[in-house]
C-alpha cells in the first residue's frame, strides 16, 4: 500500500463531563510537515499524545497508511516523539541516548554505532557523542533529544513545543534547522505550538485550536489571509474585526459606509450582521479629507517605528483600527498626529460570519 | 578572652559537634569499655582490661550467628525494597488524595510497636489464626496448624515492620521523577515494564541502595520479632546480645557481641559508599 500519511476520525477526549479534544477529524499527507496552533488549553497537546499513544481516546480512530493503530501503545507504533522538556536520559551520554531505541530493537553493536555517528553528524555534533547530557548547552540538548527521536527512523515525527524554552535567537535557527531536516529526511511531522510565527514558519500546513476543536486546517497564507472565524482572525497575528451589516450581493455597510466587495458569502441576506476582518497592512491610509466610498476619516492616536513599518493606533470616531505604513509613506503623509483618511479596501478583508 | 555573646555563639557552633559526641561517641566508647572488662556476677561488669569477651566469640557457634544474621538481614532487605520500590512507584503515580491516604496509612502502620507486630503475626499464623483457617479453605492446608516458629514467619513480620520504611526513603526521589521521561522511553520502543527496567530504576539507584541500607541496618537490629516468631536456631544476633546481657548475666559478652556487630555494619556502610563511587554520580 502506498503510503498515504495520519489519518484522525472523530478523535475526542474527555474527563468525565470536561471535553478535552472534541471530535477532530483530520489528515496529514505522508511527508508534509503540520503544525497544530492554538493557545495554551485548547487541546492541542493531548491530542498529539493521542497520536503518540500516550493517551486513551475516548472515541474516534486514528489510521496510518490506512492501518487502524488506535489501539496500539505507544511502544509498538513506531511514532518519535520530542518532548518540551526534551526527557533526555541523564544517566546516560548523548551517545548512549540515541542508541536507546536502537539497543531495544537488538540492532547490532556495529550498525548502532554507524546510525549514532551519523545522526551525530546530521546534528552537528560529532564530537559530544561521549560528553553527558547535562555537560550541553540548550541548544545542543535540543538536538540530542531530535536525534534520540530519529534513531528509530520514524513513521511519524511528533513534537511538542519543543522550541519553547530557547532564547528568541537560536528558537529561530532551530526552526530554520527543524525544517531543514524535516525536508532532507521526507518525514511526516506534527508539531505543536502557541507560537504562531514558528508555526507560519515551519509548517506546510497549519491546524487552528480552540477549546478542544479545530478552527481551520489550511496553508501558512490561507490562514493568515482567509481566517475562517473570528477566533483564526484574532489569533493569528493582528487583524481588526469591524462590525458590518449585509446589504445586497455585493456591498457591505461598516460603520455606515457603503463598501462594495467581490461577493458576499452563499446564505447571507440582507441585514445579517457579519464581521469584516482586515489586516493592519492591507489598509491604506491616506491623506486626510481624501473622498471615496471606502474610507474613514480619523486621526492618529498612536505612532511607532518599528524598522520597516510604522505602527498606526487610528481613532475614527470613537473606534479604534490598527493600521500600518510604509516609512516613506508615512514621511510622505507629513504629519505624525494629524487627521488622515482611512481606506478599508474590500478585496483585502474577509467576510466574516461567526 | 571570649566575651559573654561570642562564647554563646561558639557553643551554638560547637553543638552539632556535641550532640554526635554525646548520642554516638560516649556510648560506643562505654560499649568499647566494657566489652574489655570482665563479667561480675554480682553487679554489671568489673573494671580490668581483659580481651576474655571477644575471645569467647572466636568459636563456629558465633560466627554462624553473625552471617546468619547479616543473611537474614540482607534478605529481608532484598524482599522489602522488591516490594517497596513498585509500591512507591505506583503510589507516586497515583492522584493526591489517595497519594495521602496511603502515606498516612504507611505512617500510621510505623507507629505499630514491633511487640505488637510481632505478637499480630504470631495471632495471625497461630493454628485458630485467620490466615491457617483461608489456607485451609482454599484447600492449600489440609487440616489447620500453628505456621509459627518458623523463618517465614520471622520474615513476614519484619518485612511488613520495616516495608513503610522503605517507601518513606524512596518517595521522595520517585515522586521526582518526571513522568515524560518514562513516556520519552514508551515512544522510543519500551514496553511498560521494559520502561521501568531500563529508565525508573537507573535514574533512583541511590534511593534504591539507601532503602537497602536502612533495611538491613533495621533488620539487624531486630529483637522482639526473631525472638517471639523463630525457633532458638534462627535467632538472630540481636537476640543472642539480649539474652547473654539478660539471661546469661554476662554484660561485657553481650557488648563485645555488640562491637562485632556495629564492626559488620560498618563495613557494609563502607561497602555501600565504595559501591556508589563506582558510578558516576546520578
Amino acid at each position: 500500500m502506498t503510503p498515504s500519511g495520519l489519518e484522525l476520525q472523530g478523535l475526542r477526549k474527555s474527563y468525565g463531563t470536561h471535553v478535552v479534544v472534541d471530535d477532530v477529524s483530520l489528515r496529514v499527507p505522508a511527508g508534509e510537515f503540520v503544525c497544530f496552533l492554538g493557545p495554551s488549553g485548547c487541546g492541542k497537546t493531548t491530542l498529539l499524545r493521542m497520536i503518540a499513544g500516550l493517551e486513551t481516546p475516548t472515541s474516534g480512530r486514528l489510521l496510518l497508511d490506512g492501518m487502524d493503530l488506535t489501539a496500539a501503545p505507544a511502544h509498538q507504533r513506531n511514532f518519535a516523539m520530542v518532548f518540551q522538556a526534551l526527557a533526555l536520559f541523564p544517566f546516560l551520554t548523548v551517545e548512549e541516548n540515541i542508541a536507546y531505541s536502537l539497543r531495544l530493537r537488538n540492532v547490532a553493536r556495529q550498525e548502532r554505532q554507524r546510525r549514532v555517528r551519523e545522526l551525530l553528524e546530521l546534528i552537528k555534533l560529532a564530537d559530544c557523542g561521549a560528553r553527558r547530557v547535562d555537560q550541553l548547552s540548550g541548544g545542543q540538548r535540543q538536538r540530542v533529544a531530535i536525534a534520540r527521536a530519529l534513531a528509530q527512523e520514524p513513521m511519524l515525527f511528533l513534537l511538542d513545543e519543543p522550541l519553547s524554552a530557547l532564547d528568541a535567537k537560536l528558537r529561530d535557527h532551530m526552526q530554520i534547522e527543524l525544517r531543514l531536516l524535516q525536508q532532507k529526511l521526507n518525514l511526516t511531522t506534527i508539531l505543536v505550538t502557541h507560537d504562531q510565527r514558528e508555526a507560519m514558519t515551519l509548517a506546510d500546513s497549519i491546524v487552528v485550536m480552540a477549546d478542544g476543536a479545530v478552527q481551520q486546517i489550511g496553508s501558512p497564507a490561507d490562514i493568515y489571509r482567509r481566517p475562517a472565524n473570528r477566533f483564526v482572525a484574532g489569533f493569528i497575528g493582528q487583524c481588526n474585526l469591524l462590525q458590518a451589516e449585509v446589504l445586497d450581493s455585493h456591498h457591505l455597510d461598516v460603520w455606515g459606509r457603503v463598501i462594495e466587495v467581490e461577493s458576499i458569502p452563499g446564505g447571507l441576506v440582507k441585514g445579517t450582521a457579519v464581521t469584516f476582518s482586515i489586516r493592519p497592512e492591507d489598509i491604506r491610509i491616506l491623506p486626510a479629507g481624501t473622498q471615496a466610498p471606502d474610507t474613514v476619516p480619523g486621526r492618529v492616536s498612536f505612532a511607532r517605528e518599528v524598522g520597516e513599518r510604522v505602527e498606526l493606533r487610528i481613532d475614527c470616531n470613537g473606534r479604534e483600527i490598527i493600521g500600518a505604513a510604509s516609512p516613506a509613506d508615512w514621511a510622505a503623509l507629513g504629519s505624525s498626529s494629524g487627521s488622515v483618511a482611512v481606506q478599508l479596501r474590500a478585496s483585502a478583508g474577509t467576510i466574516l460570519t461567526c | 578572652m571570649l566575651t559573654a555573646g561570642r562564647a554563646q555563639i561558639a557553643l551554638w557552633l560547637a553543638w552539632p559537634s556535641i550532640a554526635l559526641v554525646g548520642t554516638v561517641a560516649i556510648p560506643f566508647l562505654l560499649l568499647l569499655r566494657i566489652s574489655l572488662a570482665a563479667p561480675d556476677p554480682s553487679g554489671l561488669w568489673k573494671s580490668v582490661l581483659t580481651l576474655d569477651a571477644y575471645g569467647a566469640l572466636l568459636n563456629r557457634e558465633f560466627a554462624g550467628a553473625l552471617l546468619y544474621s547479616l543473611g537474614v538481614a540482607l534478605l529481608v532487605a532484598t524482599i522489602t525494597v522488591a516490594l517497596g520500590f513498585p509500591l512507591t512507584y505506583l503510589i507516586t503515580r497515583m492522584k493526591r488524595r489517595p497519594q495521602v491516604v496511603w502515606l498516612v496509612f504507611l505512617l500510621v502502620s510505623l507507629s505499630l510497636s514491633d511487640v505488637l507486630n510481632a505478637f499480630s503475626w504470631q495471632l495471625l499464623l497461630s493454628k485458630r489464626g485467620g490466615l491457617t483457617g483461608l489456607l485451609v479453605l482454599l484447600g492449600i492446608m489440609s487440616r489447620p496448624e500453628s505456621l509459627t516458629p518458623s523463618n517465614g514467619a520471622v520474615w513476614a513480620s519484619l518485612v511488613y515492620g520495616i516495608l513503610p520504611f522503605t517507601v518513606m526513603t524512596l518517595y521522595p526521589s520517585l515522586s521526582q521523577l518526571a513522568p515524560e521521561v518514562v513516556e520519552a522511553a514508551r515512544t522510543l520502543g519500551a514496553s511498560p515494564l521494559r520502561a521501568f527496567r531500563t529508565v525508573v530504576i537507573p535514574m533512583t539507584r541511590q534511593p534504591i541502595l539507601a532503602a537497602f541500607v536502612i533495611s538491613t541496618v533495621v533488620t539487624l537490629g531486630a529483637y522482639v520479632s526473631p525472638l517471639v516468631l523463630g525457633r532458638p536456631q534462627s535467632w538472630t544476633l540481636a537476640v543472642l546480645i539480649g539474652n547473654a546481657a539478660l539471661a546469661g548475666h554476662d554484660v561485657p559478652r553481650a557488648a563485645a557481641m555488640s562491637v562485632c556487630l556495629l564492626g559488620a555494619v560498618g563495613l557494609l556502610g563502607a561497602a555501600t559508599v565504595w559501591i556508589t563511587r563506582q558510578r558516576p554520580a546520578r
